[in-house]
């Protein structure tokens, strides 16, 4: 039998349940990390993965095997991750994940180590945009090509993000210095 | 700065929390419910479409380095590939409106009692009526067993060598002797659909499952660029389109999961065929065969060289080799009679005691201006197995160099296939270069590879475009698997030649390393009436189709069979250089609905016999003591008497060309006979052929150097530059 993610999504999109089930079960990790670090919460990341989860069946049709299906995937996941801050963002832009934990920081309400402070600074000065950048980057270490690909973007924006993310952290270093 | 990049990365991997159990069930199923509501639509039709195979699951980390590299390739890059390490295979199948049914299958040959495929194992042999099989052992293979006294003591056993014409001329068929890898797959010759399929059967490697630990390994090597999600998104699109849009197939292929392909890497299958055995004159005094102008195996047999190793001998056509080069032949003047056979007979260079007879077929050529508008209908294996950059770019380097040859009558239409199949370009003129070369710019690689939508679709559209007068070809570009739908060669086969009827022609693009599958090539090419080249450069895509690119497009003759009737008062054994996979039965050349091979404008065609005079030392075989009561005839000096059967395209009875064939010492062959005799005696070796003796690659490069002639491309210099390499590969 063929396992390959490949082959298990165009059985599944032909209806084999029990290669769906493969399916999501190999990849739940990827999409609820992609999730994570694009949204910066545990249980919004959790309602993403699951929403994409139901959403698949029909998406796969769509797939057609001419790319991985991971990258494929990551793709769906991005994008749902996407919609779902646009909806925020019409509400209130402070729901989100890492934008919590900011808000947090700023009224020095939490203390947390010193290194995971950093880590949730950093990300909730980056948008949107660079997090998910950073999110396939750093966390899944694509290559700017590959997270290109995924986010439907050129190389060279992928680049250009990633040389922003870079600035925003150098900016954050030095008003840190400024602040100590 | 990049020290905070590397720490963000780092914390980011550190903090990441591990999915909770519970999130994760909860959502796999909510997953799995909605995929049950969803897949209601499915049933009931699934079963049909479900592709049960696809391809290379061991070799998917690898592929996926090769995708990636291949990915970055798109655009501009691709068009500058890496041509000179890549390898393609060409093949051209020819498919004739006109052509009653094949009613003459070579098939029953090996359900036939006749125990001649034994001769390798003396103790397993069993006499019968009417068997030929024990000398045939004895002067077909090497090592030779011993004569068995059993058969030479029984008179009965003896049949009238004219009247054993039948099972005479299966004896070059049938002898499932091993092929040189060991690989018994093809022994009995890719036109014999039962055999081969057998033999597919026994050879099926079963991957095994591949690591689950795709996705981890693959970020890194997931690189594109140009493939953005608009385009993707447009083709995707246009594929799921199209496949909705399949006929059914007439003859359903079964999924019989028999045809697994091989996975990357050194698992190129060879349509291996026995050596062509010695043949005594009086014993079976009629040759038969059919033409062979593929030269698929000389690319390959360069390919290996040109990497310092000698080729597979099963890899090796004899033929296909002798028939890669343009031999300077007499050419025809008009399409009256569509080629002029010549026949000349001069000494073996390996055999003081023997001679050879060299029989060259040179095809007229088509005047550019008087050729007929062509239809070309390019189906493109777009399957992870092509996603290489030593094939899909180069494949499109060399379309690109076909476009050049085309004009504004001409049309093109591409059709891809991979995990699905769809219309990419629509019939298109094709002096409209850019719009056709954007199409297959954007072709990417994936998935497996649904080879039956694929052909169907591309069939369904050549038939769309043809108009009276036009040619219309599929032009199929694979490294040689069709492992969804048809995933089994003799059905395969049969709808190759149930379309030959249709009046598209096929031609056939195989490609690549480690991954190609002569057999199935071969298959394909011989029975849709088609011609193979191998195609591992770009020069050589410009051999095919450029520099011959009549000979690729324009059949001028059809179903070329050759017969050679040798005079036993002159010729005591003979043999067929090469051509192993392409003998006839007897009674087959004069059956007009025996499919045979193909001469396109402008192409020669050459066949060699190994001829032993009477009274020569050479002779190998003792003469009969028992029902050899007939003194010979007098000699008239004929050696043999050559006919040739051709129809002309689209038409159903055969045209007869008979010449006799004598033998003048005074004669001094022409330098293109010897030429090609050089070749076919690099073939030999190649192949381990001991006939040669001690005649070695030095002589071979000898003979090449002393009669290379004008060679205005090339080639031939290339081939010495082989030999030299074939020397020091030992």
């Amino acid at each position: 039998m063929e396992n390959d993610s490949n082959s298990l999504a165009q059985r599944a999109a032909r209806g084999d349940a029990d290669a769906y089930r493969v399916l999501l079960e190999r990849h739940y990790d990827l999409m609820f990390r992609v999730a994570y670090r694009t949204l910066g919460n545990r249980s919004d990341s959790e309602d993403l993965v699951q929403e994409v989860c139901v959403a698949l069946p029909k998406k796969l049709a769509s797939f057609r095997g001419d790319s991985r299906f991971e990258s494929w995937l990551y793709t769906i996941v991005v994008n749902a991750g996407r919609d779902l801050m646009r909806k925020r963002g019409a509400r209130a832009r402070a729901a989100d994940g890492w934008g919590d934990v900011e808000i947090m920081h700023r009224q020095a309400a939490v203390e947390k180590t010193e290194n995971l402070n950093w880590l949730t600074r950093a990300m909730s000065r980056l948008s949107p945009e660079l997090r998910e950048t950073v999110a396939l980057v750093l966390g899944e270490e694509m290559t700017h090509a590959a997270a290109a690909k995924v986010l439907g973007l050129s190389e060279g924006s992928v680049s250009w993000r990633m040389s922003e993310v870079k600035k925003e952290l150098r900016l954050m270093a030095k008003e840190q210095e400024m602040l100590e | 700065m990049t020290d905070d990049l590397d720490k963000l990365a780092a914390l980011l991997r550190d903090d990441m929390p591990a999915p909770s159990d519970a999130a994760k069930r909860a959502a796999i199923s909510a997953g799995m419910a909605a995929f049950e509501k969803n897949s209601e639509k499915f049933q009931g039709t699934a079963p049909d479409v479900r592709p049960i195979h696809n391809r290379s699951d061991l070799g998917r980390g690898f592929m996926e380095g090769l995708k990636a590299m291949f990915n970055k390739l798109t655009g501009r890059q691709m068009m500058l590939g890496t041509a000179s390490l890549a390898t393609i295979a060409f093949a051209v199948v020819m498919i004739q409106n006109t052509k009653p049914p094949h009613t003459g299958p070579r098939s029953p040959i090996i359900e036939q009692t006749d125990p001649t495929p034994e001769p390798f194992d003396p103790t397993a042999n069993v006499p019968t009526q009417g068997d030929l099989g024990p000398q045939d052992s004895e002067m077909g293979y090497v090592p030779r067993p011993e004569p068995d006294p059993e058969v030479n003591s029984g008179p009965a056993v003896l049949a009238v060598p004219q009247e054993g014409g039948e099972s005479a001329a299966n004896v070059d068929l049938t002898p499932a002797s091993p092929a040189p890898t060991g690989k018994a797959d093809d022994a009995a010759g890719s036109g014999q659909g039962a055999a081969v399929l057998a033999e597919d059967m026994a050879d099926t490697p079963v991957p095994a499952a591949p690591p689950a630990s795709v996705v981890t390994q693959a970020p890194q090597a997931e690189r594109s660029r140009n493939l953005d999600g608009a385009v993707l998104g447009g083709v995707i699109g246009q594929v799921d389109a199209a496949a909705g849009a399949v006929a059914p197939y007439e003859s359903p292929i079964t999924d019989t999961e028999v045809y697994q392909p091989p996975v990357e890497g050194g698992h190129d299958q060879f349509a291996g065929e026995a050596v062509s055995p010695l043949k005594v004159t009086q014993v079976e005094p009629v040759s038969t065969f059919s033409i062979d102008v593929d030269t698929a195996s000389y690319a390959f047999v360069r390919r290996s060289l040109l990497n310092g190793y000698l080729p597979d001998p099963a890899a090796v056509r004899t033929e296909e080799m002798i028939n890669y080069f343009n031999y300077d032949y007499a050419t025809p003047q008009s399409d009256e009679a569509p080629f002029a056979p010549q026949a000349s007979v001069f000494p073996t260079p390996w055999n003081p005691d023997t001679l050879l007879m060299h029989i060259g077929i040179q095809g007229y050529d088509i005047p550019a201006s008087e050729r007929p508008p062509v239809n070309l209908v390019f189906l493109i294996d777009t399957s992870g197995s092509m996603n290489d950059p030593q094939k899909l770019p180069l494949l499109i380097q060399s379309f690109r160099l076909l476009l050049g040859e085309l004009n504004d009558h001409d049309q093109v239409a591409i059709v891809t296939y991979a995990g699905s199949a769809g219309v990419v370009l629509e019939p298109t003129p094709a002096t409209e270069v850019r719009k056709i070369l954007n199409s297959l710019m954007r072709l990417g690689a994936g998935g497996s590879t649904a080879g039956q939508a694929g052909l169907q679709q591309a069939y369904a559209l050549a038939e769309e475009m043809a108009d009276d007068g036009d040619t219309s070809r599929v032009i199929l570009a694979t490294d040689g698997d069709f492992n969804v739908g048809i995933s089994d060669r003799g059905e395969l086969q049969k709808y190759i030649e149930a379309k030959r009827e249709t009046g598209v022609y096929l031609s056939i693009l195989g490609f690549g390393q480690g991954n190609y599958n002569d057999a199935l090539m071969q298959t394909l090419a011989q029975n849709g009436n088609g011609t193979a080249a191998y195609i591992d450069t770009l020069a050589e895509a410009q051999k095919v189709l450029v520099d011959q690119i009549g000979g690729a497009l324009f059949t001028i003759a059809q179903d070329v069979k050759i017969q050679v009737e040798f005079n036993p008062a002159e010729v005591a054994e003979y043999r067929l250089i090469g051509y192993e996979t392409r003998a006839l039965n007897r009674e087959d050349f004069n059956n007009d609905s025996v499919d045979a091979g193909d001469i396109g404008a402008g192409t020669q065609v050459t066949a060699i016999y190994e001829i032993t005079p009477v009274g020569s030392a050479a002779i190998s075989v003792d003469p009969l003591r028992y029902g050899n009561a007939d003194p010979l005839p007098e000699g008239n000096g004929e050696l043999a008497f050559l006919k040739l059967r051709y129809k002309n395209p689209g038409e159903s009875t055969s045209n007869l060309i008979t010449t006799p064939v004598r033998y003048d010492p005074d004669v001094t062959p022409d330098s293109e006979a010897l030429f090609s005799v050089a070749v076919a005696g690099f073939g030999q070796l190649l192949r381990d052929d001991t006939r040669l003796g001690d005649w070695g690659f030095a002589d071979v490069l000898e003979m090449a150097q002393a009669n290379k002639g004008d060679d205005p491309f090339g080639y031939r210099s290339e081939f010495i530059r082989l030999v030299r390499l074939a020397e020091t590969a030992q």
